[in-house]
């Protein structure tokens, strides 16, 4: 267990209630010149148990990214505690692959930063080229790739890392509708085989229904989180769906009233 | 009855995803390499044609006499005597020399210089501006205070050359970490590249594309510091292309200075082409930034 990203280093029991693998709890985090403060985060507090996969939606200048730097231990909370069991990885909307590496030196780059010897650096960048499907394309540099492609080479470079939490931050924004389907399948054929925990931050909701087991609402400036929903519905779930849609909705409007609260800022 | 084949839902997505994979992939037509090569050669051809037809005109007009400006014929095959001949390749190997060893020594004052900037924020305060000072003043002007300090020796043409030449790399190193996408240096912490592995894997190699072009810069510096310095800082018994430039008008041999100058020409080129641009092409193919 290790308690990453906390002020105070303080040894938070993750493992108590047995699965919770991230906890957050009162976060609170500010930016700015002393005097003139911004409050980004304001007490966010949130537990994600082992293999589940949560999706946060909020509009925008709810924090989330902000929040997904403080658990990726980018940046330091201003207040409050973070612990994670095992080790997180980020991913960025854009993929943030190295221009100068392939695929494959992407993949392989963590794996080299862990002191692997070559050999097994080599099978492991075959093998997780392979759960992303992309085992003919190791040697594409990034700009060879599509946008869809590259964020699959983005999870496979998480994954080398030995990453058991995914953190994702809007991956598949700037992508087409089609694609983005398909890697809905591929993420959630990924998470279920790597048995992996998976926080998921999107402004699309329906996005949400389709991937969580549970979906995070967070308020905007500050972040809080005001609501939760769970998913009960069957995997896998089709976005269009009217199951989906109807959740989608309920969750909109819950969002949509949050935004309300806004209307005089 | 017919049989069908029934296929797992998970191979269904394999198919998907393969083949949504090859539509993205652009399909690339081949370039016919010769076509390229001489698609790239023939301007450079014709315009030093061009040039060639100019000077003979000049020539031709008569607004200064032969002996003093010689037509392009007479030059060339003085050039190919001087080529056929040991004195000029001496003199072009210890030149060469020189510039080897005093790029070389700027490659790694710039870079340590340009390390040290980018680590230090009060550093950069205190020097940077001066670092681009010093790129602007002409490398000309150090060589009454370098023969000052260090007398008409190697030292006092090094001195100036690196003087030349390291600011420029410096400035291409500071300019290149400047510029690296705040996400790639996100993404490198992430994967945990920290301390000198974070230098290694990350820093430097996206900063590489902006200081090959420092390089590039430095040495076009380099090059032009040492034949000033060749041509104010003569060593007795020592040939060198500045000297041969010298005597060439001391003796008044106009065939002589031009070949020389050709020379001289030929060198900066070639080795901007080929070093440098082999350099730059091969970065900025790896980075997609280059066309075919």
């Amino acid at each position: 267990m290790s308690a990453l990203a906390s002020p105070q280093r303080a040894e938070v029991d993750v493992s108590r209630p047995a699965e919770v693998v991230l906890r957050v709890r009162d976060v609170r985090k500010t930016y700015g010149p002393f005097g003139n403060r911004v409050l980004a985060l304001d007490g966010i507090s949130l537990e994600v148990r082992r293999g589940e996969f949560v999706c946060m939606v909020g509009a925008s200048g709810c924090g989330k990214t902000t929040l997904l730097n403080l658990i990726a231990a980018l940046d330091r909370p201003s207040r409050g505690e973070i612990a994670i069991d095992g080790r997180a990885s980020l991913l960025f909307q854009e993929a943030a692959l190295f221009p100068w590496l392939t695929a494959a030196g992407n993949i392989e780059l963590p794996l080299r930063l862990a002191g692997l010897t070559r050999h097994d650096r080599r099978r492991e960048v075959e093998r997780l080229l392979e759960l992303v499907h992309l085992g003919d394309f190791g040697d594409k540099r990034p700009h060879e790739l599509s946008g869809g492609m590259r964020q699959r080479v983005a999870v496979a470079r998480s994954l080398a890392q030995d990453a058991e939490v995914l953190l994702m931050d809007e991956p598949f924004g700037s992508l087409d509708a089609m694609t983005r389907d398909l890697l809905h399948d591929e993420l959630e054929r990924i998470w279920r085989e790597a048995g992996l925990t998976v926080l998921f931050v999107t402004h699309d909701v329906r996005e949400a229904v389709r991937l969580g087991d549970r979906i995070v609402v967070l308020t905007s400036r500050p972040g809080r989180v005001v609501d939760e929903f769970p998913v009960d519905l069957a995997r896998p779930r089709n976005i269009a769906s009217p199951e989906v849609g109807d959740l989608a909705g309920i969750v909109t409007q819950r969002l949509r009233a949050e935004v309300r609260r806004h209307a005089d800022d | 009855m017919t049989e069908r084949v029934i296929r797992p839902i998970g191979s269904r997505l394999d198919d998907e995803l393969r083949g949504m994979d090859n539509l993205e992939l652009p399909l690339t037509p081949r370039r016919d390499r010769l076509a390229a090569i001489w698609a790239g050669l023939w301007p450079k051809l014709a315009a030093i044609g061009l040039a060639l037809l100019v000077w003979q005109l000049v020539v031709w007009a008569g607004f200064r006499p032969v002996y003093v400006l010689p037509g392009p014929l007479v030059v060339l095959e003085r050039l190919a005597a001087d080529l056929a001949g040991s004195d000029l390749l001496r003199a072009t190997a210890i030149t060469l020399q020189r510039a080897v060893i005093g790029f070389s020594l700027a490659l790694l004052i710039g870079t340590a210089l340009g390390l040290a900037i980018v680590r230090s924020l009060r550093l950069r305060t205190a020097v940077a501006s001066l670092i681009t000072g010093l790129q602007t003043m002409p490398s000309i002007a150090w060589f009454p205070l370098a023969i000052l300090l260090f007398g008409l020796t190697e030292t006092a043409i090094m001195f100036v050359v690196v003087l030349g030449a390291a600011p420029s790399i410096a400035n291409g190193l500071i300019y290149g970490v400047d510029h690296i996408p705040r996400v790639l240096l996100r993404a490198g912490t992430v994967l945990g590249a920290r301390g000198v592995a974070r230098y290694r894997y990350v820093i430097f190699p996206a900063a590489l594309p902006s200081f090959v072009g420092g390089l590039k810069q430095g040495w076009a510096f380099a090059w032009r510091s040492l034949m000033a310095g060749e041509l104010l800082v003569i060593i007795a018994a020592v040939p060198s292309i500045g000297v041969r430039l010298q005597f060439a008008r001391e003796f008044s041999d106009a065939p002589g200075l031009l070949s020389t100058m050709i020379i001289i020409l030929l060198i900066g080129i070639l080795v901007d082409l080929v070093v440098f641009g082999t350099l730059d092409r091969a970065i900025r193919r790896r980075w997609g930034l280059l066309e075919i």
